[in-house]
Protein backbone atom coordinates (compact mmCIF):
# COMPACT_ATOMS: atom_id res chain seq x y z
CA UNK A 1 0.00 0.00 0.00
CA UNK A 2 3.03 2.31 0.55
CA UNK A 3 4.18 2.26 -2.56
CA UNK A 4 1.84 2.38 -5.39
CA UNK A 5 3.20 4.13 -8.39
CA UNK A 6 1.42 7.44 -8.94
CA UNK A 7 1.67 8.54 -12.84
CA UNK A 8 -0.33 10.88 -12.55
CA UNK A 9 0.34 13.14 -9.98
CA UNK A 10 4.16 14.76 -9.34
CA UNK A 11 3.02 15.48 -5.67
CA UNK A 12 -0.08 13.80 -3.88
CA UNK A 13 -1.20 14.20 -0.32
CA UNK A 14 -3.25 11.32 0.80
CA UNK A 15 -5.46 11.49 3.49
CA UNK A 16 -2.41 13.03 5.63
CA UNK A 17 -2.80 14.48 9.20
CA UNK A 18 -0.32 16.00 11.03
CA UNK A 19 -0.40 16.33 15.22
CA UNK A 20 2.10 18.25 16.83
CA UNK A 21 2.92 17.02 20.50
CA UNK A 22 1.56 13.84 21.75
CA UNK A 23 -1.19 12.36 23.75
CA UNK A 24 -3.38 14.68 25.47
CA UNK A 25 -1.72 17.61 24.57
CA UNK A 26 -1.63 17.16 20.81
CA UNK A 27 -2.75 19.51 18.79
CA UNK A 28 -3.83 18.75 14.98
CA UNK A 29 -1.87 21.17 13.20
CA UNK A 30 -3.40 19.33 9.55
CA UNK A 31 -6.40 17.65 8.96
CA UNK A 32 -7.14 15.12 6.64
CA UNK A 33 -6.22 16.46 3.09
CA UNK A 34 -6.15 15.08 -0.07
CA UNK A 35 -4.01 17.28 -2.38
CA UNK A 36 -2.44 16.56 -6.05
CA UNK A 37 -0.13 18.25 -8.18
CA UNK A 38 0.80 17.47 -11.69
CA UNK A 39 4.31 17.85 -12.81
CA UNK A 40 5.57 21.21 -13.55
CA UNK A 41 2.43 23.01 -12.33
CA UNK A 42 2.79 26.49 -10.12
CA UNK A 43 0.52 25.85 -6.67
CA UNK A 44 0.30 28.49 -3.82
CA UNK A 45 -1.13 27.97 -0.44
CA UNK A 46 -2.74 30.64 1.15
CA UNK A 47 -4.79 31.54 3.80
CA UNK A 48 -4.33 32.72 7.84
CA UNK A 49 -1.60 31.81 10.01
CA UNK A 50 -1.12 28.93 11.38
CA UNK A 51 -3.62 26.98 8.92
CA UNK A 52 -0.95 24.58 8.01
CA UNK A 53 0.28 26.11 4.91
CA UNK A 54 4.07 25.55 5.84
CA UNK A 55 2.77 21.99 7.67
CA UNK A 56 2.70 21.20 3.95
CA UNK A 57 5.36 22.77 2.63
CA UNK A 58 7.81 20.57 5.28
CA UNK A 59 5.38 17.43 4.48
CA UNK A 60 6.33 17.84 1.20
CA UNK A 61 10.31 18.10 1.45
CA UNK A 62 10.02 15.67 4.22
CA UNK A 63 11.41 18.07 6.97
CA UNK A 64 8.74 16.93 9.05
CA UNK A 65 6.54 12.90 8.79
CA UNK A 66 2.84 12.78 8.41
CA UNK A 67 1.12 11.52 12.03
CA UNK A 68 -1.09 9.43 9.30
CA UNK A 69 -1.63 9.17 5.45
CA UNK A 70 0.73 9.45 2.80
CA UNK A 71 2.96 11.90 1.14
CA UNK A 72 4.06 10.88 -2.13
CA UNK A 73 6.82 12.32 -4.29
CA UNK A 74 7.67 11.08 -8.31
CA UNK A 75 5.56 8.63 -7.18
CA UNK A 76 7.24 6.83 -4.18
CA UNK A 77 7.01 7.63 -0.62
CA UNK A 78 8.66 11.01 0.61
CA UNK A 79 11.98 10.15 1.47
CA UNK A 80 12.54 7.51 -0.92
CA UNK A 81 12.59 8.82 -4.04
CA UNK A 82 15.84 10.42 -5.91
CA UNK A 83 13.99 13.89 -5.85
CA UNK A 84 15.99 16.99 -6.29
CA UNK A 85 14.24 19.20 -4.24
CA UNK A 86 15.16 23.11 -3.79
CA UNK A 87 13.90 25.85 -1.15
CA UNK A 88 13.57 29.10 -0.41
CA UNK A 89 13.08 30.32 3.02
CA UNK A 90 11.36 33.51 4.81
CA UNK A 91 14.54 34.26 5.79
CA UNK A 92 17.55 34.32 3.82
CA UNK A 93 19.26 31.94 5.24
CA UNK A 94 22.90 32.08 3.93
CA UNK A 95 25.71 30.59 5.79
CA UNK A 96 27.24 34.12 6.88
CA UNK A 97 30.73 32.39 6.89
CA UNK A 98 30.46 31.98 3.09
CA UNK A 99 30.42 34.19 0.23
CA UNK A 100 27.53 34.65 -1.56
CA UNK A 101 28.63 32.26 -4.54
CA UNK A 102 29.73 29.57 -2.48
CA UNK A 103 26.36 30.00 -0.41
CA UNK A 104 24.28 29.89 -3.61
CA UNK A 105 26.85 26.49 -4.53
CA UNK A 106 25.83 25.01 -1.63
CA UNK A 107 23.65 22.19 -3.16
CA UNK A 108 26.09 20.83 -5.63
CA UNK A 109 28.40 20.37 -2.68
CA UNK A 110 25.41 18.27 -1.19
CA UNK A 111 22.93 16.73 -3.92
CA UNK A 112 23.88 14.10 -5.82
CA UNK A 113 25.24 13.99 -9.34
CA UNK A 114 26.86 17.13 -8.49
CA UNK A 115 27.88 16.13 -5.45
CA UNK A 116 30.53 13.56 -7.28
CA UNK A 117 32.06 16.47 -9.74
CA UNK A 118 32.25 19.40 -6.90
CA UNK A 119 35.85 18.96 -6.43
CA UNK A 120 36.37 18.91 -10.54
CA UNK A 121 34.32 21.70 -11.12
CA UNK A 122 33.89 24.06 -8.45
CA UNK A 123 36.25 27.00 -9.92
CA UNK A 124 35.10 26.18 -13.55
CA UNK A 125 31.76 25.15 -14.73
CA UNK A 126 29.81 25.27 -11.41
CA UNK A 127 31.50 28.58 -11.27
CA UNK A 128 29.99 30.14 -14.32
CA UNK A 129 26.78 28.41 -13.40
CA UNK A 130 26.75 30.22 -10.29
CA UNK A 131 27.81 33.36 -11.85
CA UNK A 132 25.45 33.21 -14.42
CA UNK A 133 22.26 32.60 -12.75
CA UNK A 134 23.44 35.64 -10.29
CA UNK A 135 23.28 37.97 -13.23
CA UNK A 136 19.98 36.64 -14.10
CA UNK A 137 18.34 37.63 -10.52
CA UNK A 138 20.77 41.14 -10.97
CA UNK A 139 23.32 40.23 -8.79
CA UNK A 140 26.37 40.00 -10.66
CA UNK A 141 29.17 41.58 -9.28
CA UNK A 142 28.05 40.51 -5.93
CA UNK A 143 29.39 36.83 -5.74
CA UNK A 144 32.40 37.53 -3.52
CA UNK A 145 30.88 39.36 -0.73
CA UNK A 146 29.39 38.05 2.36
CA UNK A 147 25.83 37.70 3.09
CA UNK A 148 26.27 40.72 5.62
CA UNK A 149 27.50 42.98 2.99
CA UNK A 150 24.09 42.55 0.84
CA UNK A 151 20.43 44.27 1.97
CA UNK A 152 17.70 41.91 2.31
CA UNK A 153 16.06 42.17 -0.97
CA UNK A 154 19.63 40.74 -2.37
CA UNK A 155 19.88 37.99 0.31
CA UNK A 156 16.63 37.10 -0.43
CA UNK A 157 17.52 36.84 -4.35
CA UNK A 158 20.45 35.04 -3.68
CA UNK A 159 18.56 32.32 -1.55
CA UNK A 160 16.31 31.97 -4.45
CA UNK A 161 19.37 31.18 -6.57
CA UNK A 162 20.09 28.60 -3.80
CA UNK A 163 17.07 27.16 -4.25
CA UNK A 164 17.55 27.12 -7.90
CA UNK A 165 21.20 25.87 -8.51
CA UNK A 166 20.76 22.43 -8.83
CA UNK A 167 17.91 22.57 -11.21
CA UNK A 168 15.39 21.11 -8.60
CA UNK A 169 12.05 19.14 -9.89
CA UNK A 170 10.44 20.51 -6.96
CA UNK A 171 10.94 24.11 -5.71
CA UNK A 172 9.36 25.16 -2.21
CA UNK A 173 8.83 28.70 -1.41
CA UNK A 174 7.98 29.83 2.00
CA UNK A 175 6.75 33.18 1.88
CA UNK A 176 10.31 34.10 0.81
CA UNK A 177 9.08 38.10 -0.82
CA UNK A 178 7.12 38.50 2.72
CA UNK A 179 10.19 40.57 4.21
CA UNK A 180 10.18 42.72 1.46
CA UNK A 181 9.54 46.14 0.17
CA UNK A 182 6.19 46.23 -2.57
CA UNK A 183 8.55 47.65 -5.37
CA UNK A 184 11.63 45.09 -4.86
CA UNK A 185 8.41 41.96 -4.34
CA UNK A 186 6.86 42.61 -7.70
CA UNK A 187 10.26 42.56 -9.42
CA UNK A 188 11.18 39.27 -7.90
CA UNK A 189 7.75 38.21 -9.23
CA UNK A 190 8.58 39.02 -12.34
CA UNK A 191 11.98 37.20 -11.80
CA UNK A 192 10.61 33.75 -9.87
CA UNK A 193 8.05 33.73 -13.41
CA UNK A 194 11.01 33.59 -15.79
CA UNK A 195 12.67 31.03 -13.96
CA UNK A 196 9.59 29.17 -13.80
CA UNK A 197 8.94 29.62 -17.69
CA UNK A 198 12.62 28.79 -18.52
CA UNK A 199 12.91 26.00 -16.08
CA UNK A 200 9.83 24.40 -15.59
CA UNK A 201 10.29 23.01 -12.01
CA UNK A 202 7.11 21.94 -9.91
CA UNK A 203 6.58 24.92 -8.07
CA UNK A 204 4.71 25.20 -4.05
CA UNK A 205 4.61 28.61 -2.94
CA UNK A 206 3.24 29.32 0.85
CA UNK A 207 2.25 33.13 0.80
CA UNK A 208 0.14 35.51 2.41
CA UNK A 209 0.32 37.98 -0.36
CA UNK A 210 -3.02 37.76 -2.74
CA UNK A 211 -1.43 39.45 -5.56
CA UNK A 212 1.30 37.31 -5.36
CA UNK A 213 -0.88 34.20 -5.62
CA UNK A 214 -2.57 35.24 -8.23
CA UNK A 215 0.30 36.69 -10.35
CA UNK A 216 2.80 33.56 -10.11
CA UNK A 217 0.23 30.64 -9.48
CA UNK A 218 -1.28 28.14 -11.74
CA UNK A 219 -3.11 27.07 -8.80
CA UNK A 220 -4.87 28.61 -5.58
CA UNK A 221 -5.27 26.89 -2.76
CA UNK A 222 -6.83 28.87 0.12
CA UNK A 223 -6.37 27.32 3.55
CA UNK A 224 -8.35 27.58 6.84
CA UNK A 225 -7.31 26.92 10.31
CA UNK A 226 -7.49 24.65 13.32
CA UNK A 227 -7.21 21.95 12.22
CA UNK A 228 -5.89 23.27 9.16
CA UNK A 229 -7.35 21.94 5.82
CA UNK A 230 -8.21 22.82 1.84
CA UNK A 231 -11.30 24.68 2.07
CA UNK A 232 -11.07 25.86 -1.92
CA UNK A 233 -8.98 25.10 -5.05
CA UNK A 234 -8.73 27.66 -7.46
CA UNK A 235 -7.37 27.86 -10.96
CA UNK A 236 -5.63 30.95 -12.31
CA UNK A 237 -5.90 31.35 -16.10
CA UNK A 238 -4.80 34.75 -16.83
CA UNK A 239 -2.19 34.56 -19.55
CA UNK A 240 1.45 34.27 -19.59
CA UNK A 241 4.15 35.80 -18.82
CA UNK A 242 1.54 38.11 -16.37
CA UNK A 243 2.64 41.38 -15.73
CA UNK A 244 2.72 43.74 -12.90
CA UNK A 245 -0.46 45.66 -15.06
CA UNK A 246 -2.47 42.79 -15.37
CA UNK A 247 -2.51 42.77 -11.43
CA UNK A 248 -5.33 45.68 -11.62
CA UNK A 249 -7.67 44.23 -14.24
CA UNK A 250 -11.08 43.57 -13.21
CA UNK A 251 -10.86 39.78 -13.71
CA UNK A 252 -7.70 39.45 -11.43
CA UNK A 253 -9.25 41.99 -8.79
CA UNK A 254 -12.37 39.64 -8.53
CA UNK A 255 -10.27 37.07 -8.36
CA UNK A 256 -8.51 38.67 -5.10
CA UNK A 257 -11.90 39.97 -3.67
CA UNK A 258 -13.24 36.07 -3.61
CA UNK A 259 -9.72 34.98 -2.10
CA UNK A 260 -10.30 37.76 0.28
CA UNK A 261 -13.59 36.53 1.19
CA UNK A 262 -12.63 33.13 1.99
CA UNK A 263 -9.87 33.83 3.83
CA UNK A 264 -11.73 36.10 5.77
CA UNK A 265 -14.63 33.44 6.43
CA UNK A 266 -11.47 31.14 7.70
CA UNK A 267 -10.24 33.15 9.95
CA UNK A 268 -14.27 33.12 12.08
CA UNK A 269 -13.36 30.06 14.29
CA UNK A 270 -15.57 27.51 14.17
CA UNK A 271 -17.74 26.54 17.39
CA UNK A 272 -16.35 22.62 17.36
CA UNK A 273 -12.73 23.70 17.03
CA UNK A 274 -12.37 24.56 20.91
CA UNK B 1 44.04 52.44 11.89
CA UNK B 2 45.19 55.65 14.23
CA UNK B 3 42.59 54.66 17.23
CA UNK B 4 44.15 51.38 16.39
CA UNK B 5 48.11 52.72 17.04
CA UNK B 6 46.49 54.51 20.21
CA UNK B 7 45.16 51.53 21.51
CA UNK B 8 48.84 49.76 21.00
CA UNK B 9 50.58 52.66 22.26
CA UNK B 10 48.53 52.66 25.34
CA UNK B 11 49.01 49.26 25.88
CA UNK B 12 52.64 49.26 25.88
CA UNK B 13 53.10 52.09 28.34
CA UNK B 14 50.61 49.96 30.55
CA UNK B 15 53.21 46.99 30.64
CA UNK B 16 56.64 49.35 30.74
CA UNK B 17 54.62 51.48 33.45
CA UNK B 18 54.26 48.46 35.67
CA UNK B 19 57.28 47.38 35.42
CA UNK B 20 58.47 50.68 36.40
CA UNK B 21 56.77 51.28 38.62
CA UNK B 22 57.62 48.19 40.49
CA UNK B 23 61.30 49.13 39.96
CA UNK B 24 60.66 52.67 41.66
CA UNK B 25 58.82 50.95 44.62
CA UNK B 26 61.48 48.66 45.26
CA UNK B 27 64.18 51.20 45.36
CA UNK B 28 62.06 53.80 47.54
CA UNK B 29 61.21 51.05 50.40
CA UNK B 30 64.36 49.43 49.79
CA UNK B 31 62.26 46.02 49.64
CA UNK B 32 65.24 43.18 49.80
CA UNK B 33 65.47 40.56 46.84
CA UNK B 34 64.19 36.84 49.18
CA UNK B 35 60.95 39.23 49.29
CA UNK B 36 60.80 40.64 45.88
CA UNK B 37 63.49 41.37 43.47
CA UNK B 38 63.90 44.16 41.36
CA UNK B 39 62.56 43.66 37.99
CA UNK B 40 65.94 45.05 36.40
CA UNK B 41 67.03 41.78 38.55
CA UNK B 42 65.37 39.45 37.50
CA UNK B 43 66.03 40.35 33.89
CA UNK B 44 69.60 40.28 34.78
CA UNK B 45 69.11 36.37 36.37
CA UNK B 46 67.52 35.82 33.49
CA UNK B 47 70.45 36.75 31.10
CA UNK B 48 73.23 35.12 33.24
CA UNK B 49 71.38 32.36 33.86
CA UNK B 50 69.91 31.59 30.48
CA UNK B 51 72.12 28.79 29.55
CA UNK B 52 70.36 27.02 32.43
CA UNK B 53 67.24 27.88 31.99
CA UNK B 54 66.44 27.09 28.63
CA UNK B 55 66.88 23.80 28.60
CA UNK B 56 63.87 23.93 31.21
CA UNK B 57 61.87 26.62 29.45
CA UNK B 58 62.06 24.14 26.17
CA UNK B 59 61.02 21.40 27.90
CA UNK B 60 58.12 23.18 29.17
CA UNK B 61 57.09 24.58 25.93
CA UNK B 62 57.43 20.77 24.57
CA UNK B 63 55.24 19.76 27.37
CA UNK B 64 52.75 22.10 27.15
CA UNK B 65 52.29 21.66 23.04
CA UNK B 66 52.13 17.96 23.23
CA UNK B 67 49.48 18.40 26.01
CA UNK B 68 47.39 20.94 24.60
CA UNK B 69 47.53 18.89 21.15
CA UNK B 70 46.13 16.00 23.09
CA UNK B 71 43.44 18.36 24.95
CA UNK B 72 42.11 20.01 21.42
CA UNK B 73 42.10 16.32 19.55
CA UNK B 74 40.30 14.94 22.85
CA UNK B 75 38.34 18.51 23.89
CA UNK B 76 37.23 18.60 19.64
CA UNK B 77 35.78 15.03 19.74
CA UNK B 78 34.21 15.13 23.22
CA UNK B 79 32.58 18.48 22.13
CA UNK B 80 31.36 16.73 18.91
CA UNK B 81 29.83 13.91 20.60
CA UNK B 82 28.09 16.36 23.70
CA UNK B 83 27.25 18.95 20.78
CA UNK B 84 25.32 17.06 18.14
CA UNK B 85 22.46 15.80 20.38
CA UNK B 86 20.24 16.98 22.55
CA UNK B 87 20.36 13.60 24.88
CA UNK B 88 24.02 13.72 25.06
CA UNK B 89 24.11 17.16 26.07
CA UNK B 90 21.83 16.84 29.09
CA UNK B 91 22.98 13.35 30.01
CA UNK B 92 26.94 14.25 29.80
CA UNK B 93 27.16 17.69 30.89
CA UNK B 94 26.96 16.76 35.25
CA UNK B 95 29.78 14.33 34.43
CA UNK B 96 31.72 16.64 32.89
CA UNK B 97 31.31 19.35 35.47
CA UNK B 98 31.90 16.86 37.89
CA UNK B 99 35.35 15.79 36.15
CA UNK B 100 36.25 19.52 35.58
CA UNK B 101 35.70 20.56 39.03
CA UNK B 102 38.55 18.27 40.60
CA UNK B 103 41.90 20.11 41.16
CA UNK B 104 44.46 18.93 38.60
CA UNK B 105 46.86 19.09 41.74
CA UNK B 106 44.97 16.10 43.35
CA UNK B 107 45.53 14.08 39.89
CA UNK B 108 48.62 14.14 39.41
CA UNK B 109 49.91 11.88 42.23
CA UNK B 110 48.05 9.13 40.79
CA UNK B 111 49.42 9.99 37.26
CA UNK B 112 52.63 9.36 38.78
CA UNK B 113 51.55 6.07 40.64
CA UNK B 114 50.52 5.24 37.24
CA UNK B 115 53.13 6.68 34.96
CA UNK B 116 56.09 7.40 36.92
CA UNK B 117 57.60 10.79 37.73
CA UNK B 118 58.74 13.10 34.48
CA UNK B 119 57.07 14.17 30.86
CA UNK B 120 54.09 11.90 30.63
CA UNK B 121 52.50 13.17 34.17
CA UNK B 122 52.83 16.73 32.77
CA UNK B 123 51.66 15.82 29.23
CA UNK B 124 48.51 14.55 30.61
CA UNK B 125 47.93 17.01 33.34
CA UNK B 126 48.32 19.84 30.80
CA UNK B 127 45.75 17.81 28.86
CA UNK B 128 43.43 17.64 31.25
CA UNK B 129 43.60 20.43 32.36
CA UNK B 130 42.78 22.17 29.31
CA UNK B 131 40.49 19.99 27.85
CA UNK B 132 37.30 21.53 29.23
CA UNK B 133 36.93 24.86 27.63
CA UNK B 134 37.30 23.47 24.50
CA UNK B 135 34.50 20.62 25.18
CA UNK B 136 32.12 23.35 26.48
CA UNK B 137 32.52 25.66 23.64
CA UNK B 138 32.57 23.04 20.84
CA UNK B 139 29.42 21.89 22.39
CA UNK B 140 27.55 24.88 23.20
CA UNK B 141 28.60 26.18 19.32
CA UNK B 142 27.06 22.75 17.64
CA UNK B 143 24.22 23.03 19.92
CA UNK B 144 23.45 26.75 19.41
CA UNK B 145 23.18 26.25 15.77
CA UNK B 146 20.13 27.72 14.15
CA UNK B 147 17.54 25.64 12.91
CA UNK B 148 17.23 27.10 9.83
CA UNK B 149 20.49 26.82 8.32
CA UNK B 150 20.20 23.06 9.51
CA UNK B 151 16.81 22.96 7.22
CA UNK B 152 18.31 25.01 4.28
CA UNK B 153 20.94 21.29 4.16
CA UNK B 154 17.91 18.58 5.19
CA UNK B 155 15.97 19.61 2.40
CA UNK B 156 18.64 19.04 0.18
CA UNK B 157 18.85 15.71 1.98
CA UNK B 158 22.12 16.01 3.12
CA UNK B 159 23.36 13.27 5.89
CA UNK B 160 24.35 14.01 9.32
CA UNK B 161 28.13 14.18 8.04
CA UNK B 162 27.45 17.05 5.83
CA UNK B 163 25.42 18.78 8.18
CA UNK B 164 28.64 18.86 10.54
CA UNK B 165 31.04 19.12 8.35
CA UNK B 166 29.09 21.92 6.07
CA UNK B 167 27.15 24.19 9.39
CA UNK B 168 27.69 22.87 12.46
CA UNK B 169 31.32 23.11 12.71
CA UNK B 170 32.03 26.92 10.72
CA UNK B 171 29.29 27.84 12.82
CA UNK B 172 31.19 26.58 15.97
CA UNK B 173 34.77 27.78 15.12
CA UNK B 174 34.57 31.34 16.58
CA UNK B 175 33.57 29.36 20.04
CA UNK B 176 36.19 26.63 18.71
CA UNK B 177 38.69 29.61 18.43
CA UNK B 178 37.41 31.36 21.97
CA UNK B 179 38.34 28.20 24.24
CA UNK B 180 42.07 27.76 22.56
CA UNK B 181 43.14 31.31 24.29
CA UNK B 182 41.60 29.81 27.74
CA UNK B 183 43.20 26.71 27.16
CA UNK B 184 46.24 27.36 26.04
CA UNK B 185 47.23 29.44 29.26
CA UNK B 186 45.56 26.62 31.22
CA UNK B 187 47.60 24.17 29.24
CA UNK B 188 50.69 25.98 30.78
CA UNK B 189 49.02 26.05 34.39
CA UNK B 190 48.89 22.27 33.96
CA UNK B 191 52.06 21.44 33.07
CA UNK B 192 53.72 23.76 35.88
CA UNK B 193 51.87 22.22 38.27
CA UNK B 194 53.00 18.60 37.43
CA UNK B 195 56.66 19.67 37.01
CA UNK B 196 56.80 21.48 40.64
CA UNK B 197 54.69 17.86 41.82
CA UNK B 198 56.95 15.52 40.10
CA UNK B 199 59.51 16.06 37.92
CA UNK B 200 63.03 16.93 37.43
CA UNK B 201 63.04 19.10 34.19
CA UNK B 202 60.93 22.19 33.47
CA UNK B 203 60.06 25.27 34.44
CA UNK B 204 57.95 23.77 38.12
CA UNK B 205 61.35 22.19 38.99
CA UNK B 206 63.48 25.18 37.97
CA UNK B 207 61.19 27.22 39.94
CA UNK B 208 60.65 24.45 42.59
CA UNK B 209 64.61 24.40 43.64
CA UNK B 210 65.32 27.83 42.99
CA UNK B 211 63.32 28.71 45.91
CA UNK B 212 63.99 25.93 48.20
CA UNK B 213 67.47 27.50 47.91
CA UNK B 214 65.82 31.18 48.23
CA UNK B 215 66.97 32.09 45.05
CA UNK B 216 63.95 34.36 44.68
CA UNK B 217 65.38 36.47 41.46
CA UNK B 218 65.31 33.07 40.07
CA UNK B 219 61.74 32.29 40.90
CA UNK B 220 60.88 35.31 39.41
CA UNK B 221 62.82 34.80 35.84
CA UNK B 222 60.60 31.18 35.78
CA UNK B 223 57.46 33.11 36.53
CA UNK B 224 58.45 35.70 33.72
CA UNK B 225 59.47 32.93 31.19
CA UNK B 226 55.96 31.74 31.81
CA UNK B 227 53.81 34.51 31.14
CA UNK B 228 56.21 35.83 28.03
CA UNK B 229 55.53 32.28 26.57
CA UNK B 230 52.04 32.68 27.37
CA UNK B 231 51.45 35.69 25.94
CA UNK B 232 53.27 34.35 22.76
CA UNK B 233 50.84 31.38 22.24
CA UNK B 234 47.56 33.54 23.39
CA UNK B 235 49.13 36.28 20.51
CA UNK B 236 49.57 33.40 17.92
CA UNK B 237 46.37 31.93 18.10
CA UNK B 238 44.37 35.09 18.32
CA UNK B 239 46.04 35.49 14.70
CA UNK B 240 44.84 32.39 13.22
CA UNK B 241 41.39 33.14 14.87
CA UNK B 242 41.22 36.54 13.00
CA UNK B 243 42.15 34.65 9.36
CA UNK B 244 39.75 31.68 10.15
CA UNK B 245 36.55 33.43 11.93
CA UNK B 246 36.96 36.89 10.49
CA UNK B 247 32.90 36.45 9.62
CA UNK B 248 32.01 37.06 12.54
CA UNK B 249 33.70 40.75 12.80
CA UNK B 250 32.27 41.63 9.52
CA UNK B 251 35.94 42.24 8.80
CA UNK B 252 35.60 44.76 5.36
CA UNK B 253 35.13 48.50 5.10
CA UNK B 254 33.11 48.34 1.96
CA UNK B 255 28.97 47.31 2.55
CA UNK B 256 26.70 47.58 0.20
CA UNK B 257 23.33 49.91 0.94
CA UNK B 258 20.09 48.98 1.14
Amino acid sequence: MTAIARAEAFVELQQTTLNYGQGARSVAALAETNLMIAKGDFIALVGPSGCGKSTILKLVTGLIKASSGWVFVAGREVGAEPVRVGMAFQNPTMLPWLRIRDNVMLPLKIVPPFRGEFRFKRHSEFRDRVDALLKQVGLNGFADNYPWQLSGGMLQRASLCRALIHEPELLMLDEPFGALDQFTREELWAIMQDLWLTRRPTVLLVTHDLKEAGYLANRICVMRARPGHIVEDCAVSFARPRTVEMTYSPDFVALTQRLRELIVAARTPREQAA
Amino acid sequence: MNAQLRRRIASASLIVGFFVLWELLCAIFHVRDIVLPRPSQILYTLWADLPGIWPHALQTTYTTMVGFILGIIGGVLLGILIGSSRLAYDVAYPLLIGFASIPKVAVVPVLVLWFGAGTVPAIITAAITCVFPIVVNVATGLATTEPELEDVMRTLRASKLDILVNVGLPRAMPYFFASLKVAVTLAFVGTVISETVASNRGIGNLMMIASSSFDVPLVFAGLLILALMGVALYAIFSLIEARVTGWTRRQDDFAVGA
